[in-house]
């Protein structure tokens, strides 16, 4: 992947999220690739510096090199460690506990899951473990409905970033609201990231286009044919999508308008 | 059981384990890197600079975790 900035890109201001600086607005999530080798080279590719891990029992009967950081560098990619799988606040909590006590920095993906057919959050849940961990030190942040209210709630509790959903965990469908994406945009102060639901580069770009701060995806690499290839098209995606949203774009309108001029045409 | 073990509750198993260890010797009996593994005590998260002087008891609930891949 070719590290080339745009000049354009060079007059964007970068993604910052708990007083932390961020190379990418695309932040990448671990699970489910192939390999760990595949896993790895689909990071790099991405341009990611940030991506989300779980936090599990060791398998005490197992081979020891299931832990991520056998194959992670943590120096290379900065660690998010998700409550992924918690039903409750309580459980949200608990993980983020053992999560900050492994060492590495107070920042924390959210995740209350309410309901295991959509994966969609409890968002009362989570305004309320966000508070807790919050008051704790903790930088959460939290991941959401596309539901503007809760958005505001999860702010005042003290997140450090909101994290709506574009559509259901690992549906690929695609930002299915972008008028609620973009509303959550443009009432809070700190970043949106979207998390959830992204399929293709499209949608990345798109997601992007509707001016959010930054992307969250892992599905969409680690489930595509080739994620590496994939993991390239999204760092691209989200470049392009950002750079389009900072471009300002042109109305749309269900007239045309032709772009040649219409004097100078012969007789 | 024999008297030479204790059992404790390790990641949801019981398990008998030596008498006498600390949680830094469980690990390393579990051939286990303790600066990857965070540990929970009957509830309570030990900080990685206790699993020396900590020991564990008969009848301990202790969770081994650590990070994995995930979204």
């Amino acid at each position: 992947m070719t590290e080339t900035t745009t000049k354009a890109e060079a007059s964007d201001t970068p993604l910052v999220v708990g007083g932390r600086e961020f190379r990418s607005r695309l932040i990448v999530g671990t699970g489910k690739y192939a390999t760990n080798e595949v896993m790895v080279d689909a990071l790099r590719a991405s341009g990611t510096d940030c991506v989300t891990v779980a936090v599990r029992r060791v398998d005490l009967d197992r081979s020891k090199e299931e832990g991520i950081l056998h194959h992670l560098d943590a120096a290379e990619f900065f660690l998010l460690p998700n409550t992924a799988g918690c039903y409750s606040a309580d459980d949200a909590i608990r993980y983020a506990r053992l999560a900050r006590a492994a060492g590495f920095s107070d920042f924390l993906k959210l995740e209350v899951i309410g309901d295991e057919t959509t994966l969609l959050p409890d968002v009362a849940a989570t305004i309320e473990a966000a508070r807790v961990l919050a008051d704790e030190g903790f930088k959460v942040m939290a991941y959401t409905n596309d539901d503007l209210i809760t958005a505001l709630r999860l702010e005042d509790a003290g997140c450090a970033a909101v994290m709506p959903l574009a559509s259901p965990i690992g549906s690929g469908l695609g930002v299915v609201n972008p008028y609620f994406i973009r509303e959550i945009k443009r009432r809070l102060e700190v970043p949106v990231i979207v998390d959830a639901g992204v399929g293709t580069a499209s949608d990345a770009c798109i997601t992007m286009e509707q001016g959010v701060d930054g992307v969250l995806m892992n599905t969409a690499l680690a489930a595509a044919d080739d994620p590496v290839a994939m993991a390239t098209a999204m760092g691209l995606a989200v470049r392009a999508g950002r750079l389009a949203f900072r471009a300002g774009r042109m109305p749309s309108r269900e007239i045309a308008v032709p772009s040649s001029p219409s004097k100078g045409m012969l007789d | 059981m024999s008297e030479e073990t204790i059992r404790v509750r390790l990641n949801g198993e019981d398990r008998d384990i030596a008498p006498g260890m600390t949680v830094r010797e469980l690990l390393e009996s579990l051939e286990l890197r303790p600066e990857l593994v965070v540990v929970e005590r009957n509830r309570e998260i030990l900080t990685r600079d206790r699993y020396p002087e900590v020991p564990v008891h008969a009848g301990d609930v202790l969770e081994l975790v650590h990070f994995v891949g995930g979204g």
